[in-house]
């Protein structure tokens, strides 16, 4: 199905790097950051760009393997061999790099990537309970001082409700297209969400992100719904980040007959967690609604098994697959735990694959994946 | 006419099998296998002009693929995957299959099976070669041995430790051991031993319990299916052709066509 609104979405993120470049001619600063936990509405408060960074392609691992260890995440390796070609645009674009300590080997590859880039290390705690609050609400009270030192800006209050206004509205419209997946059929593959929700993470203006957004969502939203066949197994997808380059596990999916209607990770649904409507203190709201964010990190994580019930529930799936990047140790762990809730609380069916960005374990992923797929059949 | 005949093709990474079935009273009318060789189409023609030899020439009928090779065959009505065709030919030879594990040529995996036989989960060890035939075939080969010989000389006496998780680096460690003077079957008892404990480190990650089916070429040597019994602790069932349980498996599937076409 060929969407208009889908079409110009795709032509202008085609220039995201083109228009980024014109904001920072323009005098614009640009903040890199490589997690959701740090809290944009900061940057954008400060007047700067915060922007996804590269880290999802194979290309640049051979690169970072000749500094970093194998067998670590795919992710890491990506990341740190995009900064050592200086191959990745909003990298080289980045006034500062904000680097959150989501695992221990990002902690370790960011001390290496300091030697290249200013980077700013946000040290996450591991627990979401009301010392970590304490703690979290000190480190983004640090983080917004290095911006105003950095940008020789003062962040207001009046300015922080500002971006979480813009916040607000992109979460909203991200969320009303990532929603259309609640379909039968979805209107928009998996990998179609996966792509809107990666282009749109690299665009530098973001009230043309939002309105891109919610373009897609009116038009699709709008349309006549296709025929339910009931034929395809809808499937929730969990777990690690994806990206344009490793999406293979959807392709993979989507391939052998099923539809990812959702996609539960920190670059997808993750990012329209809505920020709670409050009117104290704006810091506070940050620091509280980043912090809930369940990533394998926090021990115990309870809200990733009530978001993956939720999302289960309201996307009416018929079964979850968790993806793991091979060396993420927190994520295959807690698969365990994932498993015994989606099959003995949930009574769906489970899989999680392990695997990297790398095309060559292609064939056996496609038997396990069918496999699963005639499971629910 | 109805189709009287149906046939399953496990185009498997080392043997490519294949099983003729009557599709109306399910008995077993033939069965072949040959190499796979680099082009699975063409071994699969190769076992299928095996398989009608007794016939005179090919009859109609409907055929069903499974393995690594399956889609690579285009004559085939309908492919599925060997983890469905395993499960459905255990469950044949012995319906009260509650487990099924299967060691081919370049995975393994444990199938733990619902009441009436349906798959509930499965397990694959897919990534290495250490727990697969074709590892105990690359040691087989380094002792001068076909792979019959290699298992039947585990039959007793001490075991060698082999630790290696990786099949290039366990080959090291033997020629290590062969050195020291490790006698051939103690290595052969150390591999068997090192397979049939990952299985069951495999297995242990899957609910259920019951009758478990052992399937695929090594479990035709009675000491590989001794050596999985005692590492799982319980006892372990071998069809009486195991190298052709996926085979049987995609026949049966093929069967369930023709009834389908036929009704």
């Amino acid at each position: 199905m060929s969407w208009s609104s889908l079409e110009q979405f795709r032509a202008k993120s085609d220039r995201n790097v083109l228009r980024m470049q014109a904001e920072k001619k323009a005098g614009r600063k640009v903040v890199g950051q490589y997690c959701i936990y740090t809290p944009m509405e900061l940057v954008l408060a400060c007047g700067a760009i915060p922007v996804s960074l590269c880290g999802t392609k194979n290309d640049s691992i051979a690169k970072a393997e000749t500094v970093l260890p194998r067998s670590l995440c795919p992710l890491i390796k990506s990341s740190f061999g995009f900064a050592l070609e200086d191959s990745c645009p909003y990298l080289a674009a980045s006034d500062l790099v904000v680097c959150d300590t989501t695992c221990d080997g990002k902690k370790k590859m960011f001390e290496l990537l300091a030697r290249r880039k200013p980077v700013y290390v946000l040290e996450l705690p591991q627990r979401q309970d009301a010392e970590a609050l304490v703690f979290w609400q000190k480190q983004l009270e640090l983080f917004k001082g290095k911006l105003e030192e950095t940008f020789k800006v003062n962040i207001s209050d009046d300015a922080l409700w500002q971006a979480i206004d813009v916040s607000r509205r992109f979460r909203a419209a991200l969320q009303k297209v990532l929603d259309l997946g609640k379909r039968k059929p979805s209107p928009l593959t998996g990998l179609e969400l996966l792509e809107i929700a990666f282009r749109a993470s690299f665009m530098p203006v973001y009230e043309e992100r939002i309105s891109e957004l919610e373009s897609i969502a009116s038009e699709i939203g709008a349309a006549q719904a296709a025929e339910n066949t009931g034929r395809a197994p809808r499937i929730l997808l969990t777990g690690v980040p994806t990206g344009l380059g490793s999406h293979k596990v959807i392709k993979i999916l989507e391939e052998s007959g099923a539809s990812v209607v959702c996609i539960d990770n920190c670059s997808c649904y993750k990012k329209v967690r809505p920020i709670p409507s409050e009117q104290h203190d704006p810091l506070a709201l940050l620091v509280r609604h980043s912090l809930a964010i369940p990533c394998a990190v926090m021990s115990p994580n309870p809200n990733r098994y009530e978001t993956v019930a939720e999302l289960a529930r309201e996307f009416s799936v018929d079964a979850v697959c968790d993806l793991t990047w091979q060396g993420c140790q927190t994520y295959d762990v807690e698969s365990y735990s994932l498993r015994d809730f989606v099959q003995n609380t949930l009574s769906l069916p489970f899989l999680q694959i392990v695997t990297d960005y790398a095309e060559s374990d292609v064939e056996q992923l496609r038997i396990r994946i069918q496999a699963f797929l005639e499971i629910l059949s | 006419m109805p189709l009287r005949f149906a046939i399953g093709i496990d185009a498997g990474s080392a043997q490519t099998k294949a099983v003729l079935l009557d599709s109306i009273s399910l008995a077993l009318l033939a069965k072949a296998s040959l190499p796979t060789g680099w082009n699975p189409k063409a071994s699969a023609e190769a076992v299928l002009a095996k398989l009608w030899q007794g016939f005179g020439e090919a009859q109609a009928c409907s055929i069903v693929a499974t393995g690594y090779g399956r889609v690579a065959i285009p004559f085939a009505d309908k492919n599925i995957t060997e983890i469905s065709c395993h499960a459905k030919g255990a469950v044949h030879c012995f319906p009260t299959a509650r487990l099924v594990i299967d060691i081919g040529g370049q995975d393994s995996k444990v199938i733990s099976l619902a009441e009436g036989g349906a798959v509930r989960d499965f397990l694959m060890n897919d990534k290495c070669a250490a727990g697969t035939g074709r590892f105990v075939e690359s040691v087989a080969r380094l002792l001068g041995l076909h792979i019959a010989e290699f298992c039947a000389l585990a039959s007793g006496g001490e075991a060698c430790a082999i630790t290696s998780m990786c099949a290039v680096f366990a080959e090291t460690e033997i020629i290590g051991l062969l050195a020291q003077g490790a006698k051939p079957g103690a290595i052969a008892q150390g591999v068997l031993a090192s397979i049939a404990r990952r299985m069951q480190g495999l297995a242990a990650r899957l609910p259920g319990t019951g009758d478990c089916v052992f399937s695929g070429g090594l479990a035709q040597s009675p000491v590989c299916a001794e050596r999985l019994a005692q590492e799982l602790g319980c006892p372990v069932l071998v069809p009486e052709y195991p190298q052709f349980t996926g085979a049987l498996g995609a026949a049966l599937e093929a069967a369930r066509l023709a009834k389908e076409k036929n009704a």
